[in-house]
């Protein structure tokens, strides 16, 4: 991708990251920049390395080799507390709810901690992700009893309230009805319109392309095809490696 | 910088409730038990108040141990490691002309700070492994402890200078173990009720997402160890002025305090304020009247833990709150005026 007008830095940019866990070798030499504004989607078959992806840029795990960079700043070394507090909100595939504390509670200490927020400013931003994922009717329940869509949406809710300038997003789609899938489509959009940066795994491509400027396929740990999101579906590569089946 | 869009409901006329009021009315008839507690030895007797002084190191190892297992979900089985520490703390000090009391004290301070260091030892360990672990830095602890000759070495040992009135040396004891227990009733439910409550409570829950949502999580947990290890070393210290020394360093740094700690913890509510409390005084209780019994006194220990866990699964304390949705205590955050939810949310609000 050409850089942004101005010379800025872009966003994110990965500089030849690998990753292994011991001889397993999950990802491979990827390098990708994404500009300020661009909203990413990275598709590719299961077990293709996209969440171990998303952990190396989120810092739940550490690059075997290469860089990371946010912003400009090499977040390489930095703990995943660190890179949330500059600006990384992620959600996780499997909602990972603090079970104990209400729907609130949750969307409040990560405002406190990653969006760096005291008081009523920390309370506002927290209601404020609750609104803006649907969920400010539930928030005196206990997140531990919330069904698994409500989760999903408190991953999203709760890394909202870190005040991201890049959010993660983690197959947040999965197993939701369409007009489920429209509504988060409307929210991701209108997140993204905040200036918010997204990167956004996802299986469900309908709702990705909605979304997204570009898009990335991810397939046994190595980029094969990146561009724009309708030239990538269409690519060979990118059907080959789902043996033209899930993209259909 | 915020990420408010347009949001269907709206965030704004939403009132956030900490429940100030409750909060201020239990810690007002705190502070009342606390005057009536203190002015108790003026009143009755030496030995009902000796007495009391067990219960009161009991609550404060039990609190303890649920601010660490509770709160933080950190399991230890080795807190009876720094019980004895603040126990044989009271000797040093008291050796070199401080009276007992203020022993105590400092001893607590002097643990605090060795718990420190500890804690980045203990922290390399996980689940099981840090419990493992926490018991055999204990049993170190013990080991170092009964190389010194001058603290009794292994022979225990008595305190050199204390009160010489016996009237005010168990006064002062009591008020000792009241103080005590006071403070680390107090510092638990102001810690809880702070941001690092909340931190504290989601590392328990989930530790990968809190660190996610930017929580420095060995910090906090770092934190709330020494708190308790302090906590503990001066329990251990009130348990060695009572007694007027320790008889057996391998019992104050037995893994038997660490099964009373869960016992009564487990017993009450695990990760409520109130239920190390009332576990404590289950086992004051059972302590007291069944103590003598010999062996039937653990198999009814042990029935009582047995039945608890199957029955009560949450504790004495928690199975009451959750059902009359009772808490003393608040340290939650609650909404108020939210509009009514809708669909696949449920509806009513479960939590204690």
């Amino acid at each position: 991708m050409t850089p942004q007008p101005g010379g800025t830095a872009p966003i994110l940019e990965l500089v030849d990251v690998g990753k292994s866990f011991g001889d397993l070798r999950v990802i491979e030499r990827v390098s990708l920049a994404v500009p300020s504004g661009q909203a990413l989607g990275v598709v590719g078959p299961n077990g293709a390395g996209k969440s171990t992806l998303l952990n190396v840029i989120a810092g739940q795990e550490r690059a075997s080799r290469g860089s990371v960079h946010l912003d400009g700043a090499d977040v390489t070394r930095r703990s995943p507390d660190e890179r949330c507090r500059l600006g990384i909100g992620r959600s996780y595939q499997i909602p990972r709810p603090f079970t104990h504390l209400t729907v609130f509670e949750n969307a409040l200490v990560a405002a406190q901690y990653g969006g760096r927020l005291r008081g009523k400013a920390a309370q506002a931003a927290a209601l404020d992700a609750l609104a803006v994922a649907g969920l400010l009717p539930a928030s005196n329940v206990p997140s531990g009893q919330l069904p698994l869509l409500g989760r999903k949406r408190m991953e999203m809710a709760r890394a909202l309230a870190t005040q991201p300038r890049l959010l993660l997003l983690d197959e947040i789609a999965g197993g939701l009805t369409e007009a489920e899938a429209d509504e988060l489509v409307g929210t991701i959009s209108s997140l993204k319109r905040t200036g918010i940066n997204i990167i956004w795994i996802e299986h469900v491509v309908k709702a990705l392309v909605q979304v997204v400027d570009r898009l990335v396929c991810l397939a046994s740990g190595v980029l094969i095809k990146d561009g724009a999101p309708d030239e990538v579906l269409k690519s060979e590569e990118v059907l080959r490696v789902y043996l033209g089946s899930e993209l259909e | 910088m915020t990420t408010t869009t347009q949001p269907q409901t709206t965030a704004g006329s939403v009132r956030v409730d900490r429940d100030r009021g409750r909060a201020m009315l239990a810690v007002g008839l705190a502070l009342v038990a606390l005057v009536a507690l203190a002015a108790a030895p003026y009143f009755i007797g030496p030995g009902i108040t000796t007495d009391w002084g067990n219960l009161f190191y009991l609550v404060t190892l039990a609190s303890m141990w649920n601010l660490l297992a509770g709160y933080a979900g950190m399991l230890s089985v080795g807190q009876q490691g720094f019980i004895g520490l603040g126990a044989y703390g009271v000797f040093v000090f008291n050796d070199r002309g401080v009276n007992p009391y203020l022993s105590a004290v400092i001893a607590a301070a002097v643990v605090a700070a060795i718990a420190f260091p500890v804690s980045y030892l203990a922290f390399r360990l996980r689940g099981g492994y840090f419990a493992i672990g926490t018991w055999v830095i204990a049993e170190v602890m013990r080991q170092i402890i009964v190389r010194f000759e001058s603290l009794g070495a292994g022979k225990g040992r008595t305190i050199s200078a204390y009160t010489e009135d016996p009237i005010l040396r168990k006064a002062y004891t009591y008020w000792l173990a009241l103080g005590v227990m006071a403070v680390a009733l107090a510092a638990g439910y102001a810690l809880l009720r702070s941001r690092t409550g909340l931190a504290l409570q989601s590392i328990r829950d989930n530790e990968p997402a809190a660190g996610a949502v930017g929580i420095r999580v060995s910090r906090v947990k770092r934190l709330v160890f020494i708190a308790s290890a302090a906590g503990c070393a001066a329990a251990g210290a009130v348990i060695c002025i009572r007694s007027l020394g320790v008889a057996q360093p391998n019992e104050i740094f037995g893994v038997g305090y660490s099964a009373i700690m869960i016992f009564a913890v487990v017993i009450g509510g695990i990760g409520t304020i109130e239920g190390p409390v009332v576990g404590a005084v289950v086992y004051y209780l059972l302590d007291k009247y069944f103590g003598q019994s010999g062996v039937w006194y653990f198999v009814g220990l042990g029935l009582v833990a047995i039945l608890v866990t199957l029955f009560l699964p949450k504790g004495i304390w928690g199975e009451l709150a959750s059902r009359w949705h009772l808490s003393l205590l608040p340290v939650g955050y609650r909404t108020r005026s939210t509009p009514h939810p809708t669909g696949w949310l449920t509806a009513r609000d479960h939590r204690p």
